[in-house]
């Protein structure tokens, strides 16, 4: 049996599917008892969702222009 | 992994007027042209266009290093991240000042609870969330050290596995995993700072 504090530790690799077997069986045995442990587990999957979301931005049209130019030029060059 | 078969000629640019070969960088970069600047902006800000051009240099002489279309994701990013942090580098920008104490027992989730922000909403953890926008959670991850921004970006942005980040980053996985841990809890603390001190947990008249 692990503690709340040993399962939120390892709460990200969980969800990460980065733990190995017996960690993931104990993390999982933990939430299937814990409900302020499932509200965690549940809000670190939010948040994992709203950094990729929030982080990633859109390249304007002119900046994409000139990268392409530039491996036009690079493709024709000697 | 069918990614062998996709590219036989493993020899990329050895010949400098193989045009096939030329071709095919421009192909594959492109491809990766939006992923390499979103993670060039989060890197170095206004620099980003620059970053990438320097390292669609670089990756274009260093084509014939390329063993197999399959890696060239990994392979461009990893390029563009040395771009990235030599201009970091140059630029010596003042040590961000986050500090560590105790950050790897935070958790986001227990201080919004306890702090109870928005003693009227039924979704507290939710709406935490909602009131920040793009630009405040870019500022957030700004102040991240790059040795934990730039594994949370290649994992949470990029998705990239640990064990591609390690060979991206020149880590062992056991480092990249302890800055990874690092890096979440990092953030959450800062999430949690950034919306004190800016006015973020004034409850809204709906």
């Amino acid at each position: 049996m692990i503690s709340c504090a040993e399962a939120v530790r390892q709460l990200w690799e969980y969800l990460d599917g980065e733990l190995p077997d017996e960690r993931r069986a104990a993390v999982e045995e933990h939430l299937s008892f814990c409900r302020r442990c499932c509200g965690e587990a549940e809000f670190a999957g939010e948040l994992r969702g709203f950094l990729a979301r929030q982080a990633a931005e859109e390249m304007p049209h002119e900046v994409h222009a000139r990268l392409l130019a530039t491996l036009g030029e690079l493709e024709a060059g000697e | 992994m069918v990614a062998v078969d996709v590219f036989p000629e493993a020899d990329g640019m050895r010949d400098p007027n193989d045009r096939a070969a030329k071709e095919r960088f421009r192909v594959l970069a492109e491809r990766q042209l939006p992923r390499l600047y979103t993670i060039a902006r989060r890197l170095v800000g206004d620099d980003a266009e620059d970053a990438v051009q320097d390292a669609l240099l670089k990756a274009f002489k260093a084509f014939d290093r390329l063993e197999h279309a399959g890696a060239a994701p990994a392979w461009l990013t990893s390029i563009l991240v040395n771009v990235c942090r030599d201009r970091g580098r140059a630029k010596a920008r003042a040590p961000a000042e986050v500090s560590f104490e105790k950050v790897d027992d935070f958790s986001l989730y227990r201080t919004i609870a306890d702090e109870d922000p928005f003693p009227y909403s039924d979704s507290l953890h939710l709406d935490f969330l909602e009131q920040f926008g793009a630009e405040d959670v870019r500022a957030v991850l700004a102040r991240l050290p790059d040795l934990y921004r730039i594994p949370m970006l290649l994992v949470y942005v990029d998705g990239f596995a640990t064990k591609e980040v390690a060979r991206i980053s020149g880590a062992p996985l056991g480092t990249v995993l302890a800055r990874l841990h690092r890096g979440r809890k990092l953030f959450e603390r800062e999430l949690w700072i950034y919306a004190e001190t800016n006015g973020l947990l004034v409850e809204r008249v709906r």
